[in-house]
């Protein structure tokens, strides 16, 4: 099956709106390559349970794609035309499963040597993208916050050693009601410029109560789903000729209420979150990995003004088997080995919001949880210096603005 | 690195060949090759940042050594799939999850045949169930039996204790593959071998287990009692810890690099110990390849290695031994098929499919 030879019926099986806006760009899907179409149609298949700003950003890049001349279309996909595919690559239904295709055009990268090739051809299509499309600066500007180290008395070594050089370390954070603070903070950005997805607060462990404009995402919360999800991993890698891929394709298909997930709600958040654990690594076992990668999701699909990603202690580590395995027994925490993982995630998480428009007049801030250390990044805090004022996070946090 | 280690940029001009540099012929010359199936990276390990993890490979053994500080790997990054791309010398394309031998000929394989070897002259100690057909290929010139027993330590643990005891933090599979264990075949090694080959008895074995906190110090243990019970001319050690990362935690990642830092100390003293070993002995020390960027928006920095960018194709590697010139470093890029040609040029044999170049600095 190639792309000229696309027809609308192949699409009945898309969701709704997905489906309605593949036939509007059918007659542009038909001059792609196949190296590249699977790829964009693994994006439109999602449309229904995008959230809005990756709505919008689909839109345009489907909108410059169909007002691309032929001439136009041959250069921006020559470097994807060269890409040698196999046969069995074409045979595949690529339209109805394109996130399998994708997988599996990975993987044929990699054997044949070409995935330099594609890097280079994916890497210059995203500038001439970005180029065509300017990408939307944020309404006000993005604030993360990262809280680490929840249950550790001392830290095993100095904190925030990545970040610091970016901002400005305090040494003398009043730490009383801290969390309060950052949660009236978080309420208050969100009252002041409300927007669905817009503002977020992610916990590794149960969440505090927090403003109903706020979208709240738990690794506590997720708990039940994460025993179906477990169940179902154990169940599966106990059946012959189970391998990892398979077993990848099948968490892909996972829909919430197959894992325990009560039907309603918002269908938009619950995609999010099962995508969390079943596309995720280490997120199913760690509650610090969960909240990394969650807080990276959130950052680059939703496009947030606010995160406050609050981390908090895994579990200790055991034979993977052991905990891929729902078990009841008592789970031993890492609070220390978790603050390192969590000062590794905070850095992560500045770098991600980084990644967004708006860069240059973004905010950050990571405080070690009821202790006096905190560092700020901010356009208006002078960068690698050091604070020993007494101060709460309030106060940094009205430095930063 | 060069401050920190005492190093010095070397010049690519040897006065002599390895042999008249140690007196030490090629045939008599015995080489342990260490990996680290789980690649770390520079920020974690050499690097200004990272050198506080890896205080016995800075400075012990690199003041020792002759070190590359770029070995290019153009191949998959799958652990399994590289580590037999590392033992054939030419880019394997086997599925990385599969248990399947690696296609072209093994440098195992060249070793026995060319040099006439018996079995217990070579073998590999690996970590998990995935690499149990790394020690054979499949290839038709050289048919079977030419290859290297392999050794599975956490197999054979989990078989000597039936899953009972406190053995679970021995028995750690890599976070890339815990869902697929594929069915052993080819040169396993059995249970019942440790006590008529390696002379271990399977009490002693469990209760030294006991005394080890990961897989990677079973391994190192397994590696000890081969080389005192056959001290074998070629020993390949793939250590495995490391790729804990793949769960996202760094705090294990760097547990596992220090653990590893600490483990190949542990080998080199082991071969300046072992009578057999000491004075005729190379030891090469390399990771599979890294780990992806922290800057690259398509990985997640060092949990993964996906991007296939320049961070996670580029490592390091370190010779020691007699005749290796000590302290010198190269930054000319090496590639990680270079290997399996250089051990053919040190051990006397030909690696006559091998892609790969000898890499002259260490001959």
């Amino acid at each position: 099956m190639h792309p000229e030879d696309l027809k609308p019926e192949q699409f009945s099986g898309y969701p709704p709106e997905a489906r309605k806006l593949a036939l509007d760009c059918l007659e542009t899907f038909r001059r792609l390559p196949l190296s590249f179409l699977p790829s964009l149609l693994r994006e439109v298949i999602e449309f229904d349970f995008k959230f809005p700003v990756e709505r919008r950003h689909l839109e345009k890049e489907l909108g410059n794609l169909r007002s691309l001349s032929l001439q136009d279309l041959r250069a921006w996909f020559r470097e994807f035309t060269e890409i040698k595919l196999s046969e069995s690559l074409e045979k595949l239904n690529w339209i109805a499963s394109p996130a399998q295709f994708v997988e599996q055009l990975s993987a044929h990268l990699w054997a044949t040597h070409q995935m330099d090739a594609f890097r280079h051809a994916a890497l210059g299509y995203a500038d001439k993208l970005r180029a065509a499309v300017v990408p939307e600066p944020p309404t006000s500007p993005r604030l993360g916050i990262a809280v680490i180290g929840q249950g550790v008395d001392v830290a095993p070594g100095p904190l925030f050693r990545k970040l610091r050089t970016y901002g400005a370390y305090f040494s003398a954070v009043n730490p009383e009601n801290g969390l309060r603070q950052l949660l009236e903070v978080v309420a208050a950005r969100a009252n002041s410029n409300p927007a669905p997805y817009g503002h977020w607060y992610i916990d590794g462990g149960e969440p505090l109560p927090h403003a109903s404009g706020v979208t709240c995402v738990s690794y506590q919360a997720m708990e039940p789903v994460r025993a179906a999800l477990l169940a179902r991993i154990h169940a599966e890698t106990q059946k012959t000729g189970m391998g990892p891929e398979a077993l990848r394709t099948l968490m892909a298909q996972l829909r919430p209420v197959e894992l325990s997930m009560a039907p309603g709600g918002d269908p938009v958040l619950n995609r999010f979150q099962i995508k969390l654990l079943t596309e995720g690594s280490g997120t199913q076992i760690f509650s610090t990995s969960f909240v990394e990668w969650a807080a990276r999701e959130a950052l680059r699909r939703a496009e947030p003004l606010t995160v406050l990603a609050r981390f908090a202690p895994r579990q200790r580590q055991k034979p993977m088997h052991e905990l891929l395995s729902p078990g009841p027994e008592q789970v031993a925490l890492d609070p220390v080995g978790s603050l390192v993982d969590a000062d590794m995630g905070a850095y992560y998480n500045w770098m991600n919001q980084q990644r967004l428009p708006g860069s240059e007049k973004s905010l950050f801030l990571v405080w070690f949880e009821n202790h006096k250390e905190a560092v700020a990044i901010s356009p208006a805090l002078p960068r690698g210096t050091v604070s020993t004022e007494t101060i709460d996070l309030r106060g940094i946090l009205s430095w930063m603005t | 690195m060069r401050g920190a280690a005492g190093v010095a940029l070397g010049s690519s001009l040897l006065p002599s060949s390895l042999i008249a540099r140690t007196g030490i012929s090629a045939r008599k010359r015995k080489v342990v090759v260490v990996t680290f199936g789980g690649g770390a990276r520079d920020q974690e390990t050499f690097a200004p940042d990272g050198q506080e993890n890896i205080p016995h490979l800075l400075r012990e053994l690199a003041p020792q050594s002759t070190f590359f500080t770029q070995v290019v790997n153009r191949g998959i990054l799958g652990h399994y799939v590289a580590t037999a791309s590392l033992a054939t010398g030419v880019y394997e394309t086997i599925n990385n999850f599969a248990s399947l031998p690696p296609e072209s000929p093994t440098v195992f394989e060249y070793f026995r045949k060319d040099l006439k070897r018996p079995a217990s002259d070579v073998w590999v100690v690996a970590p998990s169930n995935g690499f149990n057909r790394i020690g054979e290929s499949s290839h038709h010139s050289f048919g079977s039996g030419w290859g290297a027993q392999v050794i599975l330590p956490k197999y054979l643990l989990g078989t000597a204790t039936s899953g009972l005891g406190d053995y679970g933090h021995l028995l750690r599979d890599s976070y890339e593959t815990p869902l697929y264990a594929p069915e052993l075949s080819g040169n396993i090694f059995e249970l019942e071998q440790l006590e008529t080959i390696l002379k271990l008895s399977v009490e002693d074995f469990r209760a030294h287990a006991l005394t080890l906190s990961s897989p990677d110090e079973l391994s190192v243990y397994i590696v000890r009692q081969l080389m005192r019970q056959f001290a074998p001319s070629l020993l390949w050690v793939t250590l495995h810890d490391i790729d804990i990362a793949h769960a996202g935690a760094y705090s294990l990642y760097i547990e596992g690099i220090r653990r590893t830092d600490r483990l190949s100390a542990e080998i080199w003293k082991a071969i300046q110990s072992e009578p057999e070993y000491a004075g005729k002995c190379t030891l090469i020390i390399l990771p599979d390849f890294g780990r992806d960027s922290d800057e690259d928006a398509g990985g997640n920095g060092f949990q993964h290695h996906r991007t296939g960018d320049v961070i996670s194709r580029t490592t390091w590697m370190m010779a020691l031994g007699p005749g290796i010139r000590e302290g010198v470093v190269y930054d000319r890029p090496v590639d990680s098929i270079d290997l399996v040609p250089t051990l053919g040029s040190m051990m006397g044999f030909t690696a006559s499919l091998s892609r790969g170049k000898p890499i002259t600095e260490i001959l």
